[in-house]
């Protein structure tokens, strides 16, 4: 294994078996200590993102539906519905607006979110 | 370097404030400006024309005119409490109160009025007050606590609705009118006489013709007001609403030129006579008129900023002083020239004297044009009428038609395509169908993007309906057909899919998807495909090709709260439970700290409940007998009744049996939007079921059905469907109804908006669902019945199936930890979300498991 490999390992945290998350349905994960929404969306790719939505100041983002529009891949917030990038956590509504992701990845049958 | 251009303006009310408004938007021009506002009351605009709401339950902030943290965002110095008391035009400056002084490139005069109270004998005595500001009205609750007798001096338009208030405040209620009628200004002699029986029908006694001379102590009463007719009238509280005067104090000091009876006079730019001042407003006099209403108001500060910003071929020329409003729930409205005035004009009118309606019409000699209109008890042709007049259409041959009724033949409401371009279409902020279209030809299709690009319908929202009409139109003639595509994933709207979904059977979104539609779905055709495939198949909402489609109140069965925190709703047919029930209710709200309120549905509402708690507490719930109420679902929420023959002395029929049976058969049936009954046992109806989406009352001889009511953002009164049914065929009506509006009905649309677009209206619906005009009855009862038996609860197969119970886990990877933004603290003995000031400082945890 290189080194390089080895790094983002060590900041690699296994949360679930990959049958926990299902293609459009959320989950939620705490990972040292920050909630992350995880996502899978129909194709397979895995998305994660800050569990927490800006305009409701909530815990709740892993709770909305996930979807497209105009070609990106969105979740839109359960609270006041504003939609956000899964891949780059920009807000389709208000530019000034960008929520964290966090690459998740899957392996040997487990979801792993990379922290850095 | 030049100084940035210092713009001072006086008063920050309504008009002041929206002058603000059209500087910040233009915010190239607004960079090279300073503004300061001298703002006399101790908060900053408000909205003064829904005052009145402030009697029933709307704060001062509800009514704040200022958008978020507009003053600071905008750099904007607000001084509150600060009057203005002199301005020197020479070295172009305005002392304020505290003796301080600001200087001014450009002034903008925008004071307002003041209340006009009669010079009378004992106008000072204590409680007798006015009604122009928020302290007016602390005052007037506070002397009405006092009070068992209240009288407002004037009866036009501000009276009547002070009368209101008065009334609502619980005090016996009379309004003295020195002119023969009431709304003198608005109304002629026929349509004062039925405003006075509809108000008197209100329980206000109206006085007349009444000169008042004095006011003395009283007798029976705090006051007596003597009248020059010799009587005399006790009252405890006086309400002065005689008119307002232009507040043109300081102008008159320093020296600008006013009306003969006051007011400050402009020119079309809105200048006074001293070019770097401005007047906009009630303050100002135009063309030899006060403007007292809001919209001519705000054109003028939309004027006078465009001219400060150097843009000048803006101007002000006049504003129309139509007027339509809801007084007391009465509908009256006024056009132009509704005394006739014009020489020649002739008139014609409509009254019915049982329906308490009065309308009527002034048109030109020659019958070509409308000259003005008046309209009481109904004024649904206000628009109509409006914009003839206004456009100075030519009439129709038979004018009368549009007052008279439609089974009488009355028109039809005025097509969109009939107005020039040049007709006003939004009068809050002057935008005419021209503009409309011109935007519409530059490629808007979308209703919310036209509002946003136009400005049209963004204020009072009164012309939305006619901006939609004209998209449509505009639409139709470039070849596009309104797109009712529900999303840009499905090119069908949701009735086409209803259908594809039945007849081809599919019971999947990703079927679905596949077969008709693109792309990865979205929150929009989502939960609409949820509720189709609900309706249809009724399968377990939460099955796992189900459970992603669902929004959040249906993936967790519970209304999602603003803290992420979900509510508790379980089932109480009829609003009927037991003592027992009471009791294992209010076990579970205390063992898991959750806030109780009785709802405005007749049942009980929990709130505060975290997601790993939910299953926990419907087990409990549960296992003491209740049932999911389905307060999350669009789908029938509840039954409300009275307590009917059983117990009452003038019940006629049993209306909690009959709740709750209905009730149990609609329980779990989801449909485009919220179903919502009500019944009551006998015409007094206090289970209001006359606002409910399906109302039943018992009448001597069975029930009569009415349909289509809405409480909500726009009440309308549900419509009498058919009298003194047996409960068979009762049931049998509500189940067609309630199937035909699941398959025809628009996403989101309550039963009372598919009615009114409903082509044929109710004698269709009638057709359809009595006679059976499309022969669909048989297998309307038949899905109906399918959908009644595979009724299940939710909640009861949730928490009996452990995967699905895991679910609500909070973390994946931390089943049961709880999440720590959820913060509560105690107010009136419960619990309440804290505000995120009151997280940073204290913590109170929550009762966790
Ligand atoms: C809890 C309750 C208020 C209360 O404390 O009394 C309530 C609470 C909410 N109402 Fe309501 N409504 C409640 C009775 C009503 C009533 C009164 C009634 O049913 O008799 C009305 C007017 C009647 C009507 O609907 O015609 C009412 C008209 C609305 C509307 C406007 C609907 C409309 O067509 O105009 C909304 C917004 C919507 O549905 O789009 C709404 C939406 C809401 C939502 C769901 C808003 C939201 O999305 O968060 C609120 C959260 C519910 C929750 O449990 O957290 N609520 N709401 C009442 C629950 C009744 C129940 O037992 O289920
Ligand atoms: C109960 C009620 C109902 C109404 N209903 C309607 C309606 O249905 N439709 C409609 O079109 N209109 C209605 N109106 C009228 C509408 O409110 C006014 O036309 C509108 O408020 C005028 O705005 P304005 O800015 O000119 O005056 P205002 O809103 O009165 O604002 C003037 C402000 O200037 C301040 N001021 C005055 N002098 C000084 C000074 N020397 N120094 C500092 N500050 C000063 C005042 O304190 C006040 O805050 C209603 C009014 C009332 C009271
Ligand atoms: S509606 Fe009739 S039966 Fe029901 S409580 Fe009122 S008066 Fe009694
Ligand atoms: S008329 Fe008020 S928003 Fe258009």
């Amino acid at each position: 294994m290189s080194a390089a490999k080895e790094m983002n390992m060590e900041h690699a945290v296994a949360v679930c078996t990959s049958d926990k998350v299902q293609a459009g349905v959320g989950v939620a994960a705490l990972v040292n200590g920050k909630q992350v929404a995880i996502f899978r969306l129909r194709d397979g790719s895995l998305h994660g993102v800050s569990n927490f939505d800006p305009f409701s100041q909530a815990n709740v983002l892993s709770r909305g539906i996930t979807g497209s529009l105009q070609g990106r891949a969105v979740v839109a917030s359960p609270v006041y519905k504003q939609h956000f990038d899964l891949l780059t956590g920009a807000c389709l509504e208000d530019e000034s607006v960008t929520i964290a992701t966090f690459a998740v990845i899957e392996r040997d049958g487990e979801v792993l979110v990379i922290v850095d | 370097m030049s100084h940035k251009q210092r713009v001072v303006v006086i008063g920050n009310g309504m008009v002041g404030h929206k002058f603000l408004e059209q500087l910040v938007e233009d915010s190239a021009g607004f960079a090279e400006l300073e503004v300061t506002v001298l703002a006399e009351e101790p908060r900053a605009a408000y909205d003064r024309v829904y005052l009145s709401a402030y009697f029933s339950g709307k704060t001062a902030e509800d009514l704040s005119l200022v958008k978020g943290n507009f003053f600071a965002d905008s750099g904007v110095f607000l001084h509150l409490n600060t009057k203005a008391v002199a301005i020197d035009r020479e070295l172009k400056q305005v002392t304020v109160a505290s003796g301080e002084v600001v200087a001014y490139d450009k002034l903008v005069l925008a004071t307002g009025s003041f209340p006009f109270v009669p010079p009378l004998p004992g106008k000072d005595r204590e409680h007798c007050l006015v009604y122009r500001t928020i302290e007016d009205l602390e005052a007037i609750q506070a002397g009405a606590a006092v009070s068992k007798v209240g009288v407002v001096v004037g009866g036009g338009l501000l009276g009547l609705e002070a009368a209101k208030a008065l009334r609502d405040l619980g005090l016996e209620t009379h309004v003295v009118e020195f002119a023969p009628r009431l709304m003198a200004v608005q109304v002629d002699d026929g349509g004062g006489r039925v405003l006075r029986r509809k108000i008197e029908a209100l329980g206000v006694h109206v006085h007349t013709g009444k000169n008042t001379q004095e006011i003395v102590d009283g007798k029976s009463a705090r006051h007596a007001m003597n009248f020059a007719d010799g009587s005399s009238l006790e009252t405890d509280l006086i309400l002065f609403s005689a008119g307002i005067r232009p507040r043109d104090e300081l102008a008159r000091q320093c020296g600008l030129v006013m009306g003969e009876r006051g007011a400050i006079v402009i020119n079309d730019q809105c200048q006074t006579s001293d070019p770097d001042i401005y007047a906009i407003g009630e303050c100002a006099l135009w063309s030899g008129r006060i403007y007292g209403l809001v919209a001519p108001g705000y054109q003028m500060a939309q004027v006078a900023a465009d001219h400060i910003m150097g843009k000048t071929e803006s101007a002000f020329r006049g504003a129309d002083m139509s007027t339509k409003l809801k007084l007391m729930g009465i509908d009256v409205a006024s056009i132009g020239d509704a005394h006739a005035a014009t020489p020649g004009s002739l008139a014609y009118t409509y009254v019915d004297e049982a329906a308490e309606i009065y309308k009527k019409l002034v048109v030109s000699a020659d019958k070509t044009k409308l000259l003005g209109a008046i309209l009481i008890g109904e004024a649904e042709a206000y628009g109509t009428l409006l914009q003839l007049m206004l456009n100075e259409m030519t009439l129709p041959a038979n004018p009368e038609s549009f007052i008279l009724p439609e089974s009488a033949g009355g028109a039809p409401a005025l097509g969109a395509d009939a107005l020039p371009d040049t007709a006003q279409i939004c009068s809050c902020n002057s935008v005419s169908k021209g503009m409309i279209c011109s935007t519409i030809a530059a490629g808007t299709c979308d209703l919310g993007e036209l509002k946003a690009l136009t400005k049209a319908g963004t204020s009072c929202g009164g012309c939305t309906a006619l901006v939609g009409q004209i998209l449509k139109s505009e639409l139709a003639k470039q070849g596009i057909e309104v797109k009712k595509d529900l999303c840009e994933h499905f090119a069908y709207s949701r009735q086409e899919l209803f259908h594809l979904i039945k007849v081809e059977k599919i019971t999947t979104f990703d079927e679905l998807l596949e077969k008709h539609g693109t792309g990865e779905g979205c929150d929009i055709c989502k939960p609409t495909t949820a509720s189709i495939l609900a309706s249809t198949w009724n399968e377990y909402i939460l099955k796992p090709s189900h459970a992603g489609l669902q929004d959040t109140n249906d993936y967790f069965l519970g209304n999602l709260q603003k803290d992420g925190t979900y509510s508790v709703v379980p089932r109480m047919p009829a609003g009927e439970v037991t003592p027992d029930g009471l009791i294992a209710v209010g076990s579970v709200a205390k063992k898991y700290g959750l806030y109780t309120k009785i709802t405005g549905g007749q049942r009980v509402d929990l709130f505060g409940a975290r997601v790993e708690q939910l299953p926990l507490i419907w087990e409990e719930l549960i296992a003491a007998g209740f049932e999911t109420g389905h307060a999350y679902g669009k789908s029938l929420r509840t039954v409300k009744s009275c307590v009917g023959s059983t117990w009452c002395r003038y019940g006629v029929g049993d209306s909690v049996g009959l709740a709750v049976r209905l009730e149990n058969r609609y329980k779990g049936l989801r449909s485009p939007h919220k179903i919502k009954f009500g019944v009551s046992g006998c015409t007094r109806e206090c289970a209001e079921a006359q606002s409910k989406d399906i109302g039943v009352i018992a009448t001597e001889r069975g029930w009569n059905l009415y349909v289509c009511g809405n409480g909500g953002m726009r009440p309308r009164h549900a419509e009498l469907f058919a009298s003194d049914l047996d409960e068979a065929t009762l049931v049998q009506y509500i189940d067609r109804v309630l199937m035909f509006y699941v398959r025809t009905a628009d996403r989101l649309q309550r039963t009372s908006v598919w009615r009114e677009n409903l082509e044929g209206g109710l004698d269709y619906l009638k057709q359809v669902v009595i006679e059976n005009s499309l022969g669909l009855a048989d297998e309307l009862e038949k899905d109906m019945q399918a959908v009644a038996d595979t009724y299940q609860c939710e909640w009861k197969t949730t928490v009996e199936t452990p995967e699905l119970r895991a679910r609500f886990n909070s973390f994946i990877n931390a089943a049961d930890v709880p999440d720590d933004n959820i913060v509560f603290v105690e107010e009136r003995g419960q619990i309440r979300p804290a505000t995120p000031a009151e997280k940073a400082v204290d913590r109170i945890a929550t009762v966790s498991l």
